[in-house]
């Protein structure tokens, strides 16, 4: 038989996605727990995550800095011996600042927790932001800050985020002397209202017999409690800009950032999966309308894509990329004219299967391991949805028609109305 | 392995409904013409460009839920794919095809020339520090092709391509012969030896490509460049010459930039960054090329601090480590955290098949197993050892970038 070249293999659509759900338990202090428990390898990880405090634009700072030096200094132990403690048993601890949330992540050998716990609960209780440490702190970011600001896609971001929240927890950027506003009494204060177990939850992933439940709770459930702090995790009204247009100039540009986009909505929002497919077709994959036409038709760039936010307060819809800076223009004009397509004319239906399947085989693709699946929890979880998001989006990426699609094109993309940043030439 | 010398490897990883297929050709920027370089990593571009039966590459596979990228570097050039693996024979057919050969289009040639000029600008011209390696890299190679990046040396090697020079490449690399195949994840041994079989079986073997490269002269020479450009901190790299990945002293090597430079607790950030503040950021890294390979330094020096100093301060750590043998707690926190690594990256199927893969083209894809112990055994001593061999001042390259200060 001779070999058919030509014709694709038989292919199997995905049926089913399974989705591991976690088991979940109130700690006495508040703090809730949940266990994603998997027998594969001798290992976990952990994450305690806080919500953000409200944010004060006298302070804009505070959140992200208290996070970032937990690692520097507690009441007995230096910044050297926390990185000495934890790189000793070849664990791994990081700390992750978000516009929502802050959080301490500990990836450790089963073998090793009860070495490392301690050194965790230490951060999180006692942490003292060394002035020393402070000071350097302060330095090293406004040197980052500085490469940064050359940076005309990091700029482009900054511009367009200060665009469509203004001077808010989302909006907001650092400018060199924001710096200035950092003081180590506010951080202590703040630190104290926030790291509390009644603002925490924990995420357990990876082996978890009951001795490792039992070491990590004899650290974090009665030995841990609130500091009886007010905490106000409130946040004040987006304030979005009058101005759609910002020209960031850069003479000397070889390439423009460009970045536009719209305040749309959540995953909370019931049309967002939708959108999710609407935005995969436009720019949120490999094939997607704008690579096709401005990557691989044009050559204008080396990649272009879209995305969506979705945060606690608010949700957008975004296009970013960089061309060469004497095309600018013409990418612009051809961003619009897929939009537009969008809006005028049906998907067909070979492009809709096809995403359909796309979509689908990352859901899939992306449950890699244990740690995927906590994640995708997460999502859903500080989202204030369950379980049945998921099923939903399954559902409507298998199902929705070119016509709602079209409609949804026609309610959130409006390019007239889409905030632009251009850093570079144009 | 096949008749026609594609060798073939399998993991079967059943905790994911995924397979991944990857395909690593023992080609890489090293082996162009020095007339025309970054024209491997061109190539990868056009190998997107439809092949021979199948005019669209990415959209067959997007349609059974599949994707896929690719990567050069200056030893080899590595397509992946992670499909949902009911849908595995669709990669078999995809890769299978473009082996066999390419459409060789035009239009492809065209749009890709463009499409990697403007990754040129992105990634090396537009950037702060982006041409740092492309200034670096002569530095310490004078003979060996290792002297240019695989985005090639000029933007005008990649616009004088032309499609004959695209087909004399891939008869000279592509073939089953210069290439390794790792299929893993929920697969089973047999059906994959059958789809190998039927897919790949009957692609003519092609001609063995044999590497014959102009080997690096050790350096018995300081060297030194100093830049000026637009950026707004300077910026100091110290590259020295160090053995290739199969020398014995590699896994030294990586144990020696583990303790300078792995974490908070390693010693440069300890030293140069906390203690002294010296600067606001320094690394050690190593390039682990397949022939001679580059061990480096970067740091940017806070702005009080001058250019003499910081690279004094440099010194001084890596004369700590040609004098004084590494303490006892130091090597085992080193190794302890390169176990736990190991453990740890078990845990994701691709970077396991394309270790696999690069391994198998190394000698053999079962010392993926016994890299743990390699490191477990290196001692004090050789590090020492180590440091006195490589950290040379007559071995060392210094390139310092100044920022240019408005006047």
């Amino acid at each position: 038989m001779t070999l058919q070249r030509k014709t694709a293999p038989e292919f199997r659509a995905i049926e089913n996605i399974n989705l591991v759900r976690p088991s979940r338990q109130k700690l006495d202090n508040g703090c809730d727990v949940y266990c994603f428990n998997s027998g594969d390898a001798e290992l976990v990880r952990i994450e305690w995550i806080f919500q953000n405090q409200r944010f004060n634009p006298e302070k804009p700072l505070l959140n992200m800095a208290v996070n970032t030096m937990l690692t520097d200094g507690t009441e007995s132990l230096t910044a050297a011996q926390i990185a000495d403690k934890i790189d000793f048993y070849g664990a791994f601890l990081q700390v992750d600042y978000g516009y929502d949330h802050s959080q301490v992540t500990l990836f450790s050998l089963n073998k090793h927790l009860a070495s490392t716990l301690p050194v965790i609960k230490d951060l999180v209780t006692n942490s003292v932001f060394p002035q020393k440490e402070l000071e350097t702190f302060i330095r090293n970011q406004q040197q980052k800050l500085q490469v940064n600001l050359q940076k005309n896609d990091y700029v482009a971001r900054r511009v367009f985020n200060n665009a469509l929240y203004g001077n808010t927890l989302y909006g907001l950027s650092a400018d060199i002397d924001t710096y200035k506003t950092l003081h180590r009494d506010d951080m202590l204060s703040h630190f104290r209202q926030m790291y509390q177990p009644a603002n925490c939850t924990m995420i357990i992933a990876g082996k978890i017999e009951p001795a490792t439940l039992q070491l990590v709770t004899s650290f974090f459930d009665k030995d841990w409690s609130d500091t009886g702090q007010q905490i106000d995790t409130t946040q004040p009204p987006l304030m979005p800009a009058a101005e759609h247009f910002y020209f960031t100039e850069k003479p000397d540009a070889l390439q423009s950032a460009i970045r536009m986009g719209i305040p749309a909505i959540n995953r909370s929002h019931p049309d967002f999966p939708a959108l999710q497919v609407l935005n995969t077709v436009l720019g949120g994959y490999f094939g997607s309308r704008l690579m096709a036409n401005i990557r691989e038709d044009k050559g204008y760039t080396y990649g272009i894509g879209s995305g969506m936010s979705s945060l606690k307060h608010a949700g957008a819809i975004f296009i970013a990329t960089e061309v060469g800076s004497d095309v600018c223009k013409a990418a612009i004009n051809e961003i619009e004219k897929e939009l537009n397509r969008l809006k005028t004319e049906l998907i067909a239906g070979d492009e809709l299967s096809l995403v359909r399947n796309f979509l689908l085989g990352s859901l899939l693709g992306s449950l890699e391991n244990v740690f995927s699946h906590a994640d995708k929890f997460k999502n859903l979880y500080f989202a204030g949805l369950d379980y049945d998001y998921y099923d939903r989006y399954v559902d409507t990426v298998k199902t929705v028609s070119a016509d709602r699609l079209m409609m949804l094109a026609n309610q959130y993309l409006n390019f007239d109305r889409f905030y632009k940043v251009i850093v570079g030439k144009y | 392995m096949l008749d026609n010398g594609l060798r073939v490897i399998v993991h079967e990883d059943n905790t994911t409904p995924m397979a991944v297929l990857n395909i690593l050709y023992d080609v890489g920027a090293r082996d162009e013409n020095p007339e025309q370089t970054g024209f491997a990593h061109l190539f990868e571009h056009l190998m997107f460009g439809g092949s021979v039966n199948i005019p669209d590459y990415d959209q067959p596979l997007q349609r059974v839920g599949g994707e896929n990228n690719a990567f050069t570097s200056n030893d080899i050039t590595n397509y992946y794919i992670t499909l949902p693996s009911a849908n595995i024979e669709t990669a078999f057919w995809l890769e299978s095809d473009r082996m066999l050969s390419l459409a060789f289009s035009k239009k492809s040639l065209e749009v890709q020339r463009n499409v990697v000029i403007e990754e040129f600008k992105q990634r090396y011209l537009n950037q702060p520090y982006g041409d740092v390696w492309l200034k670096l890299r002569p530095m310490v190679y004078k003979k060996h092709p290792y002297q240019w990046a695989t985005i090639g040396k000029e933007i005008k090697h990649i616009e004088d391509a032309k499609i004959e020079d695209v087909k004399a490449f891939f008869r000279k690399h592509y073939n089953p012969q210069n290439a390794v195949m790792v299929v893993g994840g929920d697969v089973k041994t047999e059906e994959v030896k059958q789809l190998a079989e039927k897919w790949f079986g009957p692609i003519p073997a092609g001609e063995k490509y044999h590497r014959n490269l102009p080997q690096e002269p050790e350096q018995h020479e300081e060297r030194r460049l100093t830049v000026t450009a637009k950026v707004p901190l300077n910026d100091v790299y110290i590259a020295f010459q160090m053995g290739a990945r199969l020398d014995e002293s590699y896994y030294t090597a990586e144990l020696i930039s583990d303790i300078l430079s792995r974490g908070n607790s390693s010693r440069l950030y300890r030293n140069l960054v906390k203690e002294k503040q010296l600067f606001s950021e320094v690394h050690a890294y190593m390039t682990g090329s397949m022939d001679k390979g580059i061990f480096a330094f970067e740091g940017k020096p806070l702005e009080n601090i001058s250019i003499e100093t910081a690279e004094a301060a440099i010194w001084e750590e890596l004369d700590r480590l040609k004098a004084d043998l590494v303490p006892a707690d130091e090597l085992t926190k080193v190794q302890n955290k390169i176990e736990s690594t190991m453990i740890f990256s078990e845990m994701a199927l691709l970077d396991k098949a394309m270790n696999l893969a690069s391994f198998e083209l190394m000698g053999d894809a079962d010392m993926l197993n016994h890299e743990t112990g390699k490191y477990l055994a290196v001692t004090a001593q050789q590090i020492k050892d180590l440091a006195n061999q490589l950290f040379r001042r007559d071995n060392s390259s210094t390139l310092i970038y100044l920022a240019e200060k408005a006047v």
